[in-house]
This record gives C-alpha cells, structure tokens and sequence, in this order.
C-alpha cells in the first residue's frame, strides 16, 4: 500500500526542495569546489541556515494557514536589544531578560494574531504595521535608555553555552536549537492532529471552522510562535556577539519568505512542509553563502536567488498539480 | 411512526438591518428528506446555515426530540448529531482523503503530547465508510480530494457525516454542477441514507433531483415559507412554478419569448 516510488516521493511537498538543494550544492561543488563542503565550508552556511531556519518553519506554518508575519524583521532587533539593554546596559539576572525576550514575542504575536482574526484586514498589512511599530519603538527606546543604537552586553559562561556560542571554534550553538524545534515541528505538523488542522485551515478557513476546529486560537498561537522565533533568535544573536544593534533584522523578511516558498510552500496555502522548508533554508543558504567560495563577484548570488525563487513557485505549482493527479497504480 | 428530530418554531434571522428569513416554522423528521426550494437568495443556505450552529437565529427557538436548544456553534451542532454539507466546500483539495475525513477528530495512538495521528487507521476508516455507500473507485486514502470527481466528493462528505453518527444530514446543493451520471450516485446516496434513519434536509434547485428523493417540500420565497406540502400532494408543474419565486412557468416562457422577439425586431447592423 505505501509503497516507496520515485513516482510517490516525487508528489510529496518536499520534492521540488530536495532537488533544489541538490542542484545548488552540486552547482557550487563545480564552480567553488570541495572546500566548501569541509567543516570551515559548511559551517559558513549552516550558521546562516540556522538563523533563518528557526524562523522559517514557523513561517512557513503561517504561510501554509493562509496568513503571513513580516514583523519578524523588528522582532529580531526587539530580542537583541531587551537582553543586551536588560541584562547588559542594567546588569539585570540573564534569566529574567530571557523571559522578557520570549514574553515580548507572545505580546506582539498575540496582538498579531488577535488583529488578523478580528479584523478583516490582510495579515501582510496588520505585520506591517507591527514590523515598524515595533521597529520605532526599539530605536525610541534605545536611545532614550542608552543613548546609542548599539548596546554591549557580556553574559556569564553558562547562557553563553546554551544560547550563543562557537562550537569548535566555527558552529554556531544556535544550530543545534534549529535540529531540536525542526524534530519537534516536525512531529506535530506531521504526526499529531495539529498539523491537520493547520492544513484544513489553510485549505479553507470557512470548512475548518465548520468542522470544529478551533482557527481563531490556532492562527493566533501560530502568530506567537513566529514571533517568539524572532526575538529568542534576535536574543541568541546578542549573546553569540556580546552586543547588539537596532537596524539588524529586515533583510529576514526576505531570506525566510524566499526559504519557504524555495521550500515547497504554496503561497495559496494548504500545502507545504517541515522538511520542505528546511530543505529551502538549507538551499537559500547555500546560495547565500557558496557565492564566497567561487571566483564570481558575489552581487551574482542575488541573482541565483531570484531566478531560483520564479522556478520554485512554478514548480511548485507543478509539484502540487502533480500531487493531485495521484491515483493508485491498478494492480 | 416518523419521529421529529429537529424543530423550528417561528425563527426569524437578520444580519443587522436586512431581515433575511421571516417566521420559519420547519419539522425534519428521521427516516425522511426534508427538500428545501427556492430561487436565488431566497435564504435557503442561511436557514440551514442556523440548523447547523454556524449562525443564531435573531428570534424563535429550535426544538431537538422536542426539547430546546441553543447551539454555540458548528461543534456544538455537530455533537448533537446535526452534520452538515456546507454549499462550496466541505472538503479541502489538498488534502489527503483519510485526513480530510478526520477534520477536527482525528484518531490519535500514543500518549500524553506524544499522541500520534494514526494515518493507517483514518485511511482505513475512511474508504471503508465511501465504499459502503458504493463509492467503489475511492480505494486508497492516500489520495487527494482535489483529485476526485464532484460527485465523489459530495459522496464523501456524506459518508463521513454517516459515519460520524449525524442523525440529521444537512446538504446544501449537493448535486449542483454534478453530471447527470454523478448526480444520480449521489441521490442514490441520500436514499440510502434516508434508509438507515437519517432525517435529510436537502437543497436543490432541480426538480427532479427533489422528486426523485424528497418526502416532504417547503418552498422558501423571500426567506418566508409559501408553500409546506408532502409528497404527491402538488404536481411537477405547481413545485416548478413555486420554485420560480410565485411566478408561472407559462409567464417566465412567455417573457423569454417576448425577449426573443424584442430582439428579433431590432436585428444587430450587419457588421462591414
Ligand atoms: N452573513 C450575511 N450578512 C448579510 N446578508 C447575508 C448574509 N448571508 C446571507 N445574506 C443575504 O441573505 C439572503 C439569502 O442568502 P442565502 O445564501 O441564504 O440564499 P440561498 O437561498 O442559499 O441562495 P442560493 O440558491 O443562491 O444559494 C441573500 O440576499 C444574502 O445576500
Ligand atoms: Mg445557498
């Protein structure tokens, strides 16, 4: 019955994803060659996957509900700066500055979240409005407290460990957070009933909710979660560099967008998934980071990410037209 | 020995200023299709839209085995075996058919937040229930709903409301865009569901799916009842004439024509 096919493999949401990560490590192994597949090479673009990725997956699950966060580009700073403001500029405990960080993400997410189901408005434009709320007010407030827009912060041996940290000299410890949440993810999208109702959602809202599931909650923990991702990876950041800056973070908004949909998440909604997307973060990284390894100047790479980018949305239409013609073969 | 499942007494619904029913009084009784007529928005989807918990009605009350309720929503309808087959929709494209059966109850094994949806036994579950009802070709619940035909998805929708113990089967237009061929299966489908006991509420805008199928008619014009009758009592020309809104088949074919030869009277300029 579940037989393993190429035809099969070939209908799931990460196909297209795989065979894009495939195509660019094999492009780059040709024209950068093999360091870039040594310990120093990968490092250089997991560190990068792995900032993007945390953020990403939720995202993604957004995308795949129907709706879509782009304050996650100020939610990165907003981290940053409450840990190193708190606990660097105040010498308040780590830990206490942690829970603001992760409680300033569930504040903004739920405000999201309640904003897109109560109103009719577009998530795009109610995430505007909090990416630059959010964004003035870190600015505002930084200057106001610290006088600058840039705030060192030296945290004790064992949050650096955790949080942010080289391994080996060249990993950062943040991958290892992004290989933990990616098993956990994937295990409720995939395998519990959650993952369902996110389907069914972004399938058609109207449906789900008639079927009893509950969408208001679901889209409005889905908002917490992207925006608890930014500011804890935004918060990781500022331990790993011992400062912080304001103006980090709006070139996310792109890299995890592009990520997704390179991933296999169609922009309708309703179809994508976990692997897909990290697959596509891997891919975008890759891109991002292999550019450095060949003799191209590297403003090329931005033009591989946009060619890439057009080719997996149509793919991914492709894929999903694929998918739905799946019969079983007659025996 | 019809028993009445489901009640409405003088049920009035606005959506703030625009009354859309006026004093619906309805009885859905087990074992029968209840065929609800009417022309374009006459309120048939917002009438059973306030069977299914989705709206509350402004006024009146509705009454199950004879007792009040109130539904809170859609869920609550549901656990009282109220399921309904929602006009566009009900079915998710891209999903696959043992999880778009489980929507909202999905059969889960394991423990505790490690709780695992159970695909093989959805799957199972699912195309057992379609093929029960002579759905032969659905076989592997692997498969999308998007890649199914109309009529197997309204055959679906309905098993699963079967399946999921509805005492009431509420479908709104479930043989509209439908082949002659697949809206047969499907009608085919409501009769046997009528046969297990189901009390059927079925809305269509083709008379002779409602005869075909119906035991009981109400004919709703401007969200008002006009004309609540059983079967056998009004000819196939009199349901017609009720479904056009009050207006006489004769006087619609009458207007057509005359339409006709308005145009012929001023035929268009040749073209140069
Ligand atoms: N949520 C709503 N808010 C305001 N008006 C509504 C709402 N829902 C329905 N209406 C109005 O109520 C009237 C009846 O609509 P309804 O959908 O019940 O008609 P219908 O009989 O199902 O028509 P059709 O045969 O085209 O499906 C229409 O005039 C419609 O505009
Ligand atoms: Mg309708």
């Amino acid at each position: 019955m579940n037989t393993i096919s190429i035809g099969n493999l070939l209908r799931r949401p990460e196909a297209g994803a795989f065979l894009g990560m495939i195509a660019v490590v094999l492009f780059f192994l040709v024209f950068g060659g093999i360091n870039f597949l040594k310990p120093a090479g990968i490092a250089s673009w997991l560190n990068v996957a792995a900032n993007i990725g945390i953020i990403a997956i939720p995202v993604g699950l957004l995308m795949i509900a129907g709706e879509l966060d782009i304050s996650i580009g100020s939610m990165i700073p907003a981290g940053s700066m409450i840990i190193a403001i708190m606990s660097g500029h105040y010498d308040m405990p780590v830990w206490l500055s942690i829970l603001a960080v992760l409680g300033f993400g569930v504040v903004v997410g739920t405000i999201n979240g309640v904003l897109v189901v109560r109103t009719a408005v577009p998530s795009l434009i109610v995430t505007l409005g909090t990416l630059f709320a959010v964004a003035g007010m870190v600015l505002g407030l930084s200057v106001l407290i610290t006088g600058t827009t840039s705030v060192a912060i030296k945290a004790p041996a064992l949050y650096k460990a955790i949080f942010g940290q080289f391994i080996g000299g060249t990993y950062q410890v943040i991958i290892l957070w992004w290989i933990l949440l990616t098993a956990v993810y994937v295990f409720y999208v995939h395998y519990s009933k959650f993952g369902n109702w996110i389907f069914a959602m972004g399938g058609d809202r109207e449906s789900a909710r008639n079927a009893g599931i509950p969408t208001t909650r679901l889209t409005i923990i889905l908002f917490i979660l992207s925006a608890t991702s930014a500011s804890f990876v935004g918060m990781c950041q500022a331990l790993l560099f011992n400062s912080a800056q304001v103006s980090a973070g709006m070139s996310y908004i792109f890299n995890v967008i592009i990520s997704v949909v390179v991933g296999g998440v169609v922009l309708t909604g309703g179809f994508g998934s976990v692997v897909g997307i990290v697959f596509g973060t891997i891919t975008f990284a890759v891109v991002n980071q292999g550019i450095y390894f060949t003799s191209f100047d590297r403003n090329w790479s931005s033009l591989i990410i946009g060619v890439m980018l057009l080719v997996a949305v149509l793919m991914n239409n492709t894929f999903r037209t694929m998918a739905l013609s799946y019969a079983p073969k007659k025996k | 020995m019809t028993k009445t499942v489901l009640e409405l007494r003088n049920v009035d619904k606005s959506f703030g200023p625009i009354d859309v029913l006026h004093q619906i009084s309805l009885k859905v009784k087990e074992g029968e299709v209840l065929c609800l007529l009417g022309d374009n928005g006459a309120g048939k989807s917002t009438l059973i839209k306030t069977l299914a918990g989705v709206h509350k009605p402004t006024r009146g009350t509705i009454l199950m085995d004879g007792a009040e309720v109130s539904f809170d929503g859609p869920r609550a309808a549901q656990d009282m075996g109220i399921a309904t087959v929602h006009q566009f929709g009900g079915t998710f494209p891209l999903m696959s058919i043992g999880r778009s059966f489980f929507v909202g109850v999905e059969p889960t094994r394991g423990w505790g937040p490690f709780k695992i949806y159970d695909r093989k036994k959805a799957n199972a579950i699912a195309v057992k229930a379609v093929q029960d009802f002579g759905i032969t070709r659905v076989d592997d619940g692997d498969r999308l709903i998007g890649g199914l035909s109309g009529g197997e998805r309204q055959s679906l929708a309905i098993a699963r409301a079967v399946h999921f113990g509805a005492r009431v089967l509420i479908l709104d237009e479930p043989t509209a865009a439908l082949g002659v061929k697949q809206a047969a299966h499907v009608l085919r489908i409501v009769n046997e569901a009528k046969k297990r006991g189901l009390a059927v509420v079925f809305i269509t805008h083709q008379v002779m799916h409602a005869m075909a199928v119906g035991d009981h008619f109400a004919v709703l014009i401007r969200g008002a009842i006009a004309a609540d009758f059983r079967k056998g009592e009004r000819s196939r020309e009199e349901i017609t004439d009720l479904m056009a809104g009050g207006e006489t088949m004769a006087d619609l074919e009458a207007q057509i024509e005359g339409y006709a030869e308005a145009q012929t009277d001023n035929p268009p300029p040749p073209s140069p």
